[in-house]
């Protein structure tokens, strides 16, 4: 200490350095398994967070009763219940991903969390793998509900049973739909506010998606360049599937300008920034 | 032990903190004392890792708060009792600091029954919390890692008497079993009643700092007289200091650095009548802390 040492200090008995240094020893590090967990928890310890996650699986059930209900006999496929479902998905799994990362800051949690566990990145590391888990294991769920619904459906109508909806087609509108919550987390890290983020995804991936698809429908020059430059373009491509080598050039040249360029700021942001 | 050394926090041209440097010593309640926006809850912030300082820093027994591998088993923090998910229930909250510390799960229980949380309260969302419950819970959360230093800002908000009183004792305790305590208030009489050192912070800089006795002495003497104005000329010939006493309403009161035999035989030479003379501790800190942040309060030197 170089100045003003309160007096009467030095009277005071401090436990030694080493037996300070030793107490530290036993003491368990935070390890990132164990943020993982913690924040898991934190996505279902709400009644908010709870319905949202439970909408996952409700949304499909209810998606493919719909389908049952009112789809004509010959569009009992898959693939129909697989896109039914599929809608819901889209809009719901995004919205997990934002809201993971802005509650820290909308509800102010993060004033513990990030006194807690003081590294941010391992928080936001544990987050993003939780979003990945999350959004692997609700289409596996989705999957599963509306095979059951393609054999009921099918069985109540007394018409064949249709797969035409394989594992590719799964894998790339896993991937899809893992990219769309990317996109969602990557909005919550730069904007940090529940609200902000969710209004900001919405003009990403529904308003700037109209622009695009107008311009591209009017303008001869944008259609051409719009698989370089677009990233919704492609990433909503990966929905019909049949990506060629130059369809994955495009996408990753367009998804490291349009998300990972954007999640990089965010996250030097959210290293920096104070949390109140 | 907790050090802040040469800490300045700046925010574009403004200067929220202007090198503080303090120590709270282990064994003892330090008072980190100083109006509204005076800085305090800002340094707070930066020995928790949450702020960052622009320049120097503050140590946590020798170490950075981001360097410690388990923060929350070696430094309780309670920063904002109302910095929490609505949502969640008291239980909840506490069950997560519980598995992020990785602290066995009976703790849980050990602490809510320590803050007098009971258990149909641990179970409610701590919307339907009062302040003071969230207070309660706070402290709760500071305390579940066994740790050797509390650093609690504003701990005592929404705590009514009986509560105040609790968590008086509760820190006095932790700091008599060689625990480091740091806790920020605006209020004076709080402070006062619990902290052996005082920090007082005005508009960034630390105005004063020194043990409770320390401060209390240098606040002097008060001295009521029939004629103020020539007992402040006496004084002041005799060469001591003297001025009207801020703290008080009435305009015949004097605060000055004599001691009281001096002031007697000063007035009985200067042949002024006495109506009161004492040493002005209690009500001296409170104008002490008014003086000292008088240029930085908003109120100004009206006070």
């Amino acid at each position: 200490m170089s100045t003003t040492v309160l007096p009467s200090i030095e009277q005071v008995p401090e436990a030694p350095a080493v037996v300070r240094d030793a107490r530290r020893e036993t003491i368990p590090p935070i390890t990132l398994g164990t943020v993982v967990g913690v924040e898991l928890r934190k996505m279902f310890d709400t009644r908010s967070g709870f319905w949202l996650m439970m909408s996952i699986g409700i949304l499909s059930v209810v998606a493919t009763g719909a389908t049952i209900l009112f789809a004509p006999d010959d569009a009992l496929t898959y693939g129909n219940f697989a896109a039914a479902i599929g809608f819901p998905m889209a809009v719901v799994l995004p919205m997990v991903a934002i809201l993971s990362i802005t509650s820290e800051w909308s509800q102010r949690t993060g004033l513990t969390t990030f006194t807690l566990v003081p590294s941010r990145g391992r928080v936001i590391l544990a987050k993003a793998i939780n979003a990945l888990v999350i959004g692997v294991v609700s289409m596996v769920i989705a999957g599963v509900v509306g095979a059951l619904g393609n054999v009921v459906g099918t069985a109540l109508a007394g018409v064949d049973t249709t797969w035409d909806f394989g594992v590719t087609d799964f894998l790339y509108v896993t991937l899809g739909n893992v990219l769309g919550m990317a996109i969602g987390f990557m909005l919550g890290v730069l904007i940090r506010n529940s609200a902000g983020a969710i209004v900001g995804y919405f003009v990403y991936s529904l308003l700037l998606p109209t622009i695009t698809s107008v311009l591209a429908e009017t303008q001869q020059w944008f259609r051409d360049a719009q698989p370089w430059v677009d990233f919704n373009y492609n990433a909503n491509s990966l929905f019909e599937g049949g990506f060629t080598g130059e369809n994955w050039a495009q996408l990753a040249l367009t998804g490291s300008i349009w998300l990972a360029l954007p999640l990089a700021l965010g996250l030097w942001l959210v290293m920096r920034s104070e949390v109140k | 032990m907790i050090e802040v050394d040469n800490l300045t926090v700046t925010y574009g041209a403004f200067t929220a903190v202007d090198d503080v440097t303090f120590t709270a010593a282990a064994g003892r309640v330090t008072g980190f004392l100083g109006p509204n926006g005076a800085g305090k809850s800002t340094t707070m912030r930066v020995m928790t890792g949450l702020t960052r300082a622009s320049t120097g820093h503050a140590l946590i027994d020798g170490r950075r708060f981001a360097d410690l591998p388990n923060p929350g088993r070696e430094v309780g923090v309670l920063l904002d009792a109302s910095a929490q998910h609505a949502g969640r229930t008291g239980r909840e909250i506490l069950t997560i600091a519980q598995r992020t510390m990785r602290l066995p799960s009976n703790r849980v229980d050990e602490m809510l029954d320590l803050v007098s949380l009971t258990g149909a309260e641990s179970e409610r969302r701590v919307r339907n919390y009062s302040l003071g419950m969230r207070q309660r819970l706070g402290i709760a959360t500071a305390l579940l890692g066994r740790p050797q230093s509390l650093i609690l800002d504003e701990p005592a908000n929404g705590l009514d008497p009986a509560g105040i009183r609790w968590m008086r004792d509760l820190l006095r305790g932790f700091a008599d079993q060689g625990g480091t305590v740091l806790l920020s208030s605006h209020l004076l009489h709080e402070i006062e009643a619990i902290a052996d050192d005082i920090v007082v912070i005005g508009n960034g800089r630390i105005v004063a700092q020194g043990t409770k006795r320390e401060l209390l002495e240098s606040a002097g003497t008060l001295v009521r007289s029939t004629d103020p104005v020539v007992l402040t000329a006496a004084l002041r010939d005799a060469g001591h200091t003297a001025q009207a006493a801020g703290g008080t309403a009435s305009t015949d009161a004097l605060r000055t650095d004599a001691s009281t035999d001096v002031v007697g035989r000063v007035a009985l030479a200067a042949g002024v009548a006495l109506t009161e003379l004492r040493a002005a501790e209690g009500a001296g800190l409170e104008e002490m802390f008014l003086e000292l942040t008088a240029e930085t309060q908003r109120e100004g030197a009206a006070a």
